[in-house]
């Protein structure tokens, strides 16, 4: 049998895994794993800034693909650097596996140089984790590793590698496991007959039904089967923010997203419902709004392969724990079985009714005054990027105002084209998050809808794109403030601006072009389309887009909190339901 | 309520300290805790006490069942159960309290372990509700020292807990 270094072995074993990048930075603990990286061909690395950076570009990676995102970084300030990413990808269930390098086994516990407690420091934040004891067992904990990120409620599994495991000196027989067993851990489960049962039969008895989906359906590739079934009902639809293109945006089905922002339809059909699906989301308080005062007069069932997300905050009637697209498309013949009952559809004509007066509301109109004319509401920018992108975009962005906007103005069709950072909201994950769509999909247009404020948390990263030649569209909506903080200030702090303005901005056109990329600023309305169509007609470089934006914009509608139900909305500046 | 949480996990470093953080993490109470090896020393059992109302305990048992290492958990409150404590108790004892000590312990069917002129070290086993009565029955300001180990039960009947 082959004998190999334990750095050898871990190139080889996520070579074996299929891995096709790794994002990452060098140091002394991860030497002799960059030694081993140097030797071969099959694995392409790709040189971060920053390894915040790196983290968020395996995650872009993980959710555009579908696949699992591998980062490597070295111990202390390297490891601790990753900490944000791997609590982001946590955060929304992303398989990440980061390998991080340790000291040398006889200086843990001694503080020594670069030194940090890697599994510690990462517990609160990660799915699971391992410390590399003997070098002959990294195969099979890189195997497990990727195993546990990927399986069940996916999730960001830390290996952590003390440098004498993986000295080229120390030689051992390599051999891959085909397959993992772990008594402990048995993450997929059928999804229970009875319960199925019982579930379709409270939804065919419903009269004002409504569908809830969330990222749960995206990670586990179900959203053909949540449209299927979707249609076969003829119910409306809400997506949560990490659940879009789970249904076709542009479906009459959607009545958009739900939730703190969401939609004066989708809000207000979500309160008024009578019976509730809830598939693959967990009832987070950006879409309950007051616990208590949330569906008051819903029946719930509840679809999840994680049962911690079932009666979390909010008690389901009907749990069904298990794989959602399994469990959706036994639904979908358990209601074809029933043809008897298809007549049911028309019994929810009045609740379609009642859905189309929410829907005169218009609540994503853009209100403009005359002398507004030529001023780009960031609004403006959103719905902009969506007619000269033709809605095919995969589209990442920051956290914020913009986040907003993006989710709102560009409707998704398909899954995995909106990649943000929802659980978490982090600042700075677009820009890497976008390289890791990029690299993925190279013929793709990836756009990165950002603010002037976010942007800056991760420019660095701008180096890495020149490197690789990553012709990423950034579309900055800069309103030279942060929008999202100023808009909280300006609608419960009396106006009181504090530290909310970002003043000393540079000029992205110019720090654009120092890297070797593209630039553009854009100030006037009727600038912003034609300006788009060249931006988006380069296509072998990446763009700066500078747009200016209104700073006195608010993201509405807006539910009012505290004490407010999913109904109680601001719609507009001193206006709400 | 309180509630006697059993957890088989797998006895590997840091296991323990996962499930320990996962409660500090979520904000949940530990009231006692205590954790060895079983029969198979793959395996460590690990019961632990803690206030908890029905939604509490029930996401406290998911989130801990969730833990990559545990194998198995059982909330043993739910059902019929046998539950135990040990203490060992050291307590001053002048002249003339000396026969009420010893009368006490008898009672409480402790043993005297260590003897000393003017002390006693006591072995106490029983439910924590017996434990806690016999440190209210003895003299005032007589307690030197009390070490206790924190509840360990099993259910009671054929049922066992294990893989």
């Amino acid at each position: 049998m082959e004998k190999l270094s334990g750095a050898d072995m871990l190139i080889r074993a996520l070579q074996d895994e299929g891995v096709e990048y790794v994002f990452g930075y060098p140091g002394g603990a991860v030497l002799h794993i960059y030694d081993a990286l140097f030797n071969q061909e099959k694995i392409k690395h790709i040189l971060v800034r920053h390894e915040q950076g790196a983290t968020h570009m395996a995650d872009g990676y993980a959710r555009a693909t579908g696949r699992t995102g591998v980062v490597l970084v070295t111990s202390g300030p390297g490891a601790t650097n990753a900490i944000t990413g791997i609590a982001t990808a946590y955060m929304d269930s992303i398989p990440m596996v980061v390998i991080s390098g340790q000291v040398q086994s006889h200086l843990i516990g001694t503080d020594s140089f670069q030194e940090t407690d890697m599994i510690g420091v990462s517990r609160p934040v990660v799915k699971h984790s391992f410390l590399v004891k003997e070098a002959s067992d990294i195969p099979k904990i890189i195997k497990k590793a990727f195993f546990i990120a990927a399986s069940g409620r996916p999730g960001p599994v830390v290996v952590d590698v003390p440098k004498d495991k993986t000295n080229p000196n120390d030689l051992f027989e390599y051999k891959y496991p085909k397959s993992v067993f772990l008594r402990s851990y048995t993450p997929y489960e059928k999804g229970h007959p009875g319960q199925i049962k019982k579930a379709v039969e409270l939804l065919l008895s419903a009269e004002k039904p409504m569908i809830y989906s969330g990222g749960g359906v995206i990670l586990g590739d179900s959203s053909n089967a949540l449209t299927v079934l979707t249609r076969e009902l003829g119910f409306p639809i809400t997506n949560t923010l990490m659940g879009l293109g789970g249904f076709p945006g542009t479906d009459h089905q959607f009545l958009g997203m739900l939730g703190m922002h969401g939609t004066y339809e989708a809000n207000n059909a979500m309160h008024h419902c009578d019976v509730l699906l809830a598939v693959g989301a967990r009832f987070d308080d950006r879409i309950t709004n007051t616990p208590s005062m949330f569906c008051p007069n819903a029946k719930i069932i509840h679809i999840d392969v994680d049962p911690a997300s079932i009666s979390k905050t909010i008690r389901a009637d009907i749990p069904i724990v298990g794989d959602v697209g399994a469990i959706l498309k036994e639904m979908t013949d358990v209601i074809r079985t029933k043809t008897s009952k298809k007549s049911d559809k028309t019994s929810i004509c009045e609740w379609w009714d009642q859905i189309a007066l929410w829907r005169e509301k218009d609540c994503l109109k853009i209100n403009r005054t005359s002398s507004e004319d030529q001023i780009i509401k960031p609004q403006d920018g959103v719905r902009a990027v969506y007619e000269v992108t033709r809605g095919e975009a995969f589209v990442t962005s920051d956290v914020g105002q913009h986040q907003m906007f993006a989710a709102l103005y560009y409707p998704f069709d398909e899954p995995r084209r909106w990649i943000n950072s929802g659980g978490l909201g982090t600042m700075g994950f677009g820009l890497p998050a976008a390289m890791g769509v990029q690299l993925a999909f190279p013929e793709s247009t990836v756009v990165c809808i950002t603010g002037e404020g976010s942007i800056q948390m991760n420019i660095q990263e701008l180096s890495t794109c020149s490197q690789y030649q990553l012709p990423i569209k950034i579309i900055n909506l800069n309103n030279q403030s942060l929008g999202m903080v100023k808009q909280w200030q300006d609608m419960q702090y009396e106006g009181r601006h504090s530290h909310s303005y970002m003043d000393s901005l540079p000029d992205f056109v110019a720090l654009a072009e120092s890297y070797g990329h593209r630039g553009f600023k854009i100030q006037s309305r009727s600038d912003l389309e034609p300006a788009l169509e060249e931006v988006f007609s380069i296509k072998d470089k990446l763009v700066f887009v500078d747009i200016m934006v209104d700073p006195k914009e608010h993201v509405y509608p807006m539910l009012v909190a505290p004490n407010g139900s999913m109904r109680d909305m601001w719609l507009e500046k001193g206006v709400r339901t | 309520m309180r509630r006697i949480v059993s957890v088989l996990l797998e006895n590997e470093s840091g296991s323990l300290s996962r499930l320990i953080g996962l409660f500090a993490q979520r904000g949940y109470n530990i009231e006692t805790l205590t954790v060895a090896p079983t029969e198979d020393p793959t395996l460590s059992r690990l019961t632990l006490t803690t206030l908890a109302g029905d939604d509490e305990i029930e996401q406290i048992t998911k989130q801990v069942n969730k833990l990559v290492e545990v194998v198995k958990l059982v909330d043993l409150s739910e059902g019929d159960h046998v539950e135990r404590e040990l203490m060992l108790i050291k307590v001053k004892t002048n002249s003339d309290q000396r026969e009420e000590v010893k009368r006490i312990a008898d009672i409480f069917r402790g043993q005297i372990v260590d003897v000393f002129r003017d002390a006693y070290t006591i072995q106490l086993t029983g439910t924590s509700e017996k434990i806690d009565a016999f440190i209210k029955a003895l003299p005032r300001d007589s307690i030197a020292e009390v070490a206790r180990s924190g509840v360990l039960g099993l259910s009671r009947g054929e049922k066992a807990l294990s893989i």
